[in-house]
């Protein structure tokens, strides 16, 4: 849940410009938020529990954060929990807004160990047009065992997203029609937006001096 | 990547040696799978591959149509040609070079796109930017949307064969884009809206410049109606084409004047507003026929609509600042036209170099290291002139983004092409996909 920065400027692979790097800063993601949500999330949960037998097991956190409500999912419910938001007359969720992935890899804040959640995030955005509501759903699974199950039976328009987010992170959605590769070419090796592929680049002479590509270069943290 | 061992890199690239070295010869790759054995001659089926580069494809679209004589029985879409890798790049940059790359994607919605992100950047920080910027955001973004309603016109002229349309119609963008280019310096890819507010404020004459726009394109809207809704061969080719009903828009994740086309007023500017669109007086067009010719007076209609707010835009411009007064988050590089374009004021160069120590180390900071933003990660849906523009943005707290994901709407709406397409005739096939408006910057991203 939380993340730690080290050092004035959170400089690292070069030395520390600032002469002095005992500073420790943490960084705490918005934990889980306790009832009364406010607003119309607390009667979305109560209708998602009410319609939704396995709701304990499913559920394993709501937070609120900035006006926004995320209902993490235990990945095994996410596509049953999805046919629940969609069809339940007092949910109706009928639109899958979007659908992306995030990579939280170790000691960074929102890399949220809580009841198992593992490195590769999905979010799922439902936009319910009926109640002009909008909600979260997030899973997470491990990159070992990148499955999670597709939710383009309940939400066609899912199809596309879902590719793109296993061609970019190498989540695999069991039971979609065709999980192939969308927008890299299909013999492309690595998943690009995992935190451990690089970005790539090469050095550029500018001046006489050589700019390193960007994501070789100092950061800032 | 691959090596010549590879049996598939064998097949689509056979590779010889030549005394300038290797050569590969690249083919069809599968192409013979998709053909399968059938006998073009003999047959009616017919698998007809039309581009990545082809005039009708609005951009690097591909697709691969399944005929049987004219019909076409399967349409299937290949997208990806101009991947760039958008989203990667700006985890690299700070939070307001991030603007920069996002304002590329769609590249004919640039201000939609950037204000869409500065709106997500901003509720994660917490911030209100000055009510000025927020009008000027308003603004642009219908300017925008105009300009971008115009290329669709234009090109779906050229499409189907009305090229005088064409014309007129970047003709006239042209003018918006000179608009664009006194207020920001650029006529596309302008990096205008920045997290706080603007980079600028307006220069002068730039709102007496808009106010002479406003009737000119009024004028113009109405030509194109005179030249176009009466016209049989226009009508015949939009009329009854493309049909895709309110439940499979849904299904689809399918928005924007598609599915207002379809007879559901969803606009976002109207059910979510925001940036103060509640406190305009507009309306949501929509049109009943779920098809080709729906959509094409959709977006005229939502044209003039796009005009009133203008309008009333410029009315309520009052002086006062375009970015937030928090010195931690604002850019601190002032803008000023010099004799050669646009650049950095030199009574800020001066100020920093000459004057304040603290300046200068004020303006070092916050240009190389930028602005931190609390951890959390927020979703900010605007309407683009293509639907729904989605901007899923996570913080983990750092001077970078952590992860910006874009809903673009023409990567969803491409989804519907099957939909649209199989069952119709080919030429047909032309009118459907120009009716999404896909822009393939977006697409790809």
């Amino acid at each position: 849940m939380t993340g730690t920065d080290r050092g004035m400027f959170g400089v690292s692979g070069s030395g520390d410009t600032s002469g002095y790097g005992g500073l420790v800063r943490k960084q705490v993601a918005p934990g889980s938020t306790e009832r009364p949500y406010g607003g119309y999330f607390d009667d979305v949960a109560d209708a998602l529990e009410a319609a939704y037998p396995q709701f304990n097991d499913a559920v394993l956190r709501v937070v609120v954060d900035r006006g926004e409500l995320t209902i993490s999912v235990r990945k095994e419910h996410i596509a049953d929990v999805c046919r629940t938001m969609r069809d339940d007359p007092a949910l109706r969720f009928e639109l899958c807004s979007s659908v992306s992935g995030v990579d939280y890899v170790d000691n960074v804040a929102g890399a949220d160990k809580v009841g198992g959640a593992e490195r590769l995030h999905v979010a799922y955005h439902l936009t319910s047009m009926t109640y002009r509501r909008r909600i979260r759903l997030e899973v997470s699974t491990s990159v070992e065992e990148p499955h999670v199950p597709s939710v383009t039976a309940v939400y066609p328009g899912a199809d596309w997203q879902e590719r793109e987010t296993y061609d970019m992170f190498g989540v695999v959605f069991t039971g979609h029609p065709a999980l192939t590769r969308i927008l890299m070419p299909d013999d492309w090796d690595g998943f690009p937006q995992r935190k451990d592929y690089p970005l790539g680049g090469v050095p550029v002479e500018y001046k006489g001096a050589e700019i390193l590509p960007p994501d070789e270069r100092r950061a800032y943290r | 990547m691959s090596t010549t061992s590879d049996p598939l890199a064998e097949k689509i690239a056979p590779a010889r040696e030549t005394t300038e070295g290797r050569v590969y010869t690249v083919t069809g790759g599968d192409w013979g799978d998709v053909l399968g054995d059938r006998d073009p001659i003999s047959s009616e089926r017919l698998v007809i591959n039309m581009g990545p580069q082809h005039p009708s494809t609005h951009g690097v679209l591909r697709l691969v149509l399944e005929l049987e004589g004219e019909t076409v029985t399967q349409a299937r879409t290949v997208i990806g040609y101009l991947h760039t890798g958008i989203e990667k790049n700006t985890e690299y940059r700070n939070w307001t070079q991030g603007v920069t790359f996002v304002t590329r994607a769609d590249y004919l919605a640039n201000l939609l796109t950037e204000t869409g992100y500065c709106l997500a950047v901003e509720k994660l920080l917490g911030i209100e930017v000055p009510q000025r910027a927020t009008t000027i955001r308003v603004l642009m973004m219908e300017l925008q949307r105009i300009a971008s309603h115009l290329v669709w016109l234009a090109t779906v002229g050229l499409e189907i064969g009305a090229l005088t349309m064409m014309t007129m119609g970047f003709r006239d963008r042209e003018h918006i884009l000179d608009v664009f280019e006194m207020i920001t310096g650029l006529r596309m890819n302008m990096a205008y809206v920045r997290p706080g507010g603007l980079s600028q404020d307006l220069p002068p004459g730039a709102v007496e410049k808009v106010r002479e726009l406003v009737p000119y394109l009024r004028r113009r809207i109405d030509e194109y109606e005179q030249l176009l809704t009466g016209q049989p061969i226009w009508q015949m080719r939009l009329q009854n084409v493309a049909y895709l009903d309110v439940t499979g828009c849904i299904a689809l994740g399918v928005t924007g004047p598609v599915l207002r086309s379809a007879g559901l007023p969803w606009d976002l500017r109207k059910v979510e507003p925001y940036c103060g669109y509640e406190t305009y007086d507009f309306d949501v067009v929509t049109a009943r026929s779920a098809d080709a010719w729906g959509r094409y007076t959709v977006r005229v209609q939502e044209m003039r609509e796009s005009l009133r707010i203008v309008e009333q835009a410029v009315d309520r411009l009052t002086p006062g600042p375009v970015m937030v007064e928090d010195k931690k988050i604002a850019w601190p590089a002032q803008l000023a036209l010099g004799a050669d374009g646009l650049g950095n004021s030199l009574d800020h160069v001066k100020n920093i170099m000459g004057q304040s120590m603290e300046s200068l180390i004020h303006h070092f900071k916050l240009v190389t290291e930028g602005f931190r933003v609390p951890v959390g990660q927020v979703y900010v849906p605007i309407e683009s002139a293509r639907g729904e523009l989605g901007f899923h943005v996570v913080s983990d707290g750092g001077t970078r983004p952590y992860r910006v994901h874009m809903r673009d709407p023409s990567f969803v709406n491409l989804q519907a092409v099957g939909a649209l397409c199989e069952g119709g005739l080919i030429a047909d096939a032309i009118a459907s996909v120009a009716s999404l408006d896909p822009v393939m910057g977006g697409v790809d991203r």
